[in-house]
């Protein structure tokens, strides 16, 4: 709670900042008009006129807070407009797209912790994909898999999956060996075989990383899911209302989504948080 | 058939070896530990070639390796003319501004207690957040070309950077400013003797997620828009034209291009913490 007074300082920081940052950057079309219409303005007419613009090039946080509570709130969820509607469409590929690539990577971990020749051969090449851009081979996942037939939430969230895939085998391998050597061979006195030391021994020791990683894994699958909805042309999806919006030049609806979008990735990975915080805490790891 | 049989002898051929190589007495030497991967790689490829081949899967859904290296091959100016557009131009420049305000901004905050605590939970904040998404607004701004670009990155790398750097520049221990305070140094003689040397493990860490970071939001933003050349612009073109051995073409250079960086910066790393605990061992 101590931080709770800075932190509310930064963002009426942040607000303010936002308002001069709209004011300066709106005021040259308010001065062209009236150019145009050969009319003098004074500095408070230009203030009012930049915060009320229809496509402002930078709209003002309460144009923004607007739009959100129109399309969140006030449009009917089943509604095209709606940013509930097009919020669900993205998350929803978002997790199937995380249970997938969370799954996998767990079993490969699983595969590379028990085998030394998959430790070899595969763990080089999971810490080497971790510095590539794989975001880059979204639009071809996507027109491929149309081109075969798969459309939908399905092309979406195999992208999540590729994303979330590699930080959570990363993580959950050196979760998965950090038990030391000491009980290690604890389990080894107590005749524990390798299935008994894995449930008993391993896998709880790997909890801490794997929330750590998952954290990190929802947030790409989330970054994912928006990318996946772009090559397909503003069909539905937080993905789309950006790619719509910078089409036809509507900042409001791009804000909004883009605000939208960052309140999913919060509440997501706050979700895995508090599950993380509950969790450690009953397993007797909790701070 | 004969394809798809090779491929799976082949497949069984290096499970073998690698099998034998990992488990040998030979398994902790550096060759061997290079060996293996570089068999697995080639197997993946392999496998692919003699899939895509034997199974006759139309190039406009997986082409084979061997298709995608001639047209790498064949179109090395295009790629040049890419890679120079998406990641000299913006990822680069792009990583060089936000990376240095970022630096320069976590020196300032540094000095104010307040700001920290505000600063900190809002910036790891807003470094979770899918910030590509402000793509489109850059486009806007600052154009098609590759100003629009470094501005993306800029903003991506910013957070990551500064919350590793005021993190960094924390860690040195009270042990040691007292130490530094007995030999009468000023507030200048302990950051660039002490601290900022001591935050150099975050700093680099930061430089390091950054690299990865840039090289997504160059590629990314030119999604929304660009001219005529670039990575991403011709990632989605091509994919458009169903000229999937070009993307691939494109996504090769993408992946090299990503790990050298990640790679030269973490050789700086190994020069200039020496001294870490992480880089002696070995």
């Amino acid at each position: 709670m101590k931080s709770l007074v800075p932190v509310l300082a930064v963002v009426a920081g942040i607000v303010a900042i936002w308002y001069a940052a709209a004011v300066g950057l709106n005021a040259q079309w308010t001065y062209d008009q009236a150019a145009r219409a050969g009319v003098e303005l004074g500095f408070t007419d230009v203030l009012r006129d930049a915060m009320v613009q229809d496509r402002p090039v930078l709209p003002a946080p309460h144009q923004v807070a607007v739009e959100l509570y129109d399309t969140v709130i006030d449009k009917k969820i089943t509604s095209k407009r709606s940013l509930v509607y097009h919020g669900w469409i993205t998350v929803s590929a978002t997790l199937l797209g995380f249970v997938i690539g969370t799954g996998l990577g767990i079993l490969l971990a699983v595969g590379i912790v028990h085998n030394r020749a998959m430790d070899m051969s595969v763990m080089p090449w999971a810490i080497a994909s971790q510095t590539i851009p794989i975001l880059a081979i979204a639009p071809m996942i996507i027109v491929v898999l149309n081109s075969v037939g798969v459309q939908g939430l399905v092309p979406k969230a195999i992208i999540s999956a590729y994303l979330s895939f590699f930080p959570v085998v990363v993580g959950m391998v050196a979760g998965l060996r950090s038990p030391d050597a000491m009980q290690l061979d604890l389990m080894r006195t107590y005749n524990a075989s390798r299935v008994e030391t894995f449930w008993k021994l391993r896998l709880p020791a790997s909890m801490p990383y794997l929330f750590t990683s998952l954290k990190v894994g929802i947030a790409a699958s989330l970054v994912g899911a928006i990318v996946g909805e772009l090559p397909t042309g503003a069909v539905a999806g937080l993905g789309a209302r950006l790619l719509s919006g910078s089409y036809y030049g509507q900042t409001v609806q791009i804000w909004a989504a883009l605000i939208a979008a960052a309140c999913v990735a919060a509440a997501l990975v706050g979700i895995i948080g508090l599950v993380q915080r509950l969790m450690l805490r009953r397993m007797g790891m909790g701070q | 058939m004969g394809w798809v049989i090779f491929a799976a002898v082949f497949w069984a051929a290096a499970w073998w070896v690698n099998g034998r190589l990992s488990t040998s007495v030979l398994a902790d030497q550096r060759g061997v530990k290079l060996i293996v991967p570089t068999i697995f790689g080639l197997t993946i490829l392999v496998v692919w070639e003699g899939l895509v081949r034997g199974l006759n899967v139309p190039g406009v859904i997986l082409p084979p390796p061997s298709v995608i290296v001639g047209t790498i091959g064949d179109s090395l100016p295009i790629l040049w003319e890419d890679f120079v557009q998406t990641f000299v131009k913006g990822a680069l420049s792009g990583y060089a501004m936000g990376c240095g305000a970022a630096f320069l901004i976590a020196i300032v905050i540094d000095r104010s207690a307040f700001l920290q605590r505000g600063l900190l939970p809002v910036s790891s904040f807003i470094a979770a957040l899918p910030i590509i998404g402000t793509a489109p607004i850059m486009v806007m701004w600052f154009g098609f070309d590759w100003q629009s670009k470094a501005a993306v990155v800029v903003v991506m790398v910013f957070f990551p950077m500064l919350v590793n750097t005021v993190q960094g520049l924390a860690s040195s221990e009270a042990m040691q400013r007292d130490l530094m305070r007995t030999y009468g140094a000023g507030y200048w003689q302990t950051l660039i003797k002490l601290r900022l040397p001591a935050a150099m493990p975050f700093i680099f860490n930061g430089l390091k997620i950054a690299t990865t970071l840039a090289l997504i939001g160059a590629i990314v933003a030119e999604f929304f828009g660009s001219p005529i050349r670039g990575m991403g612009f011709r990632i989605s073109t091509e994919v458009g034209r169903l000229g999937l051995d070009m993307v691939w073409a494109e996504i090769t250079v993408a992946a090299i291009a990503g790990s050298a960086f990640y790679g030269i910066v973490a050789l700086i790393e190994k020069g200039v913490t020496f001294w870490h605990p992480s880089q002696r061992a070995g």
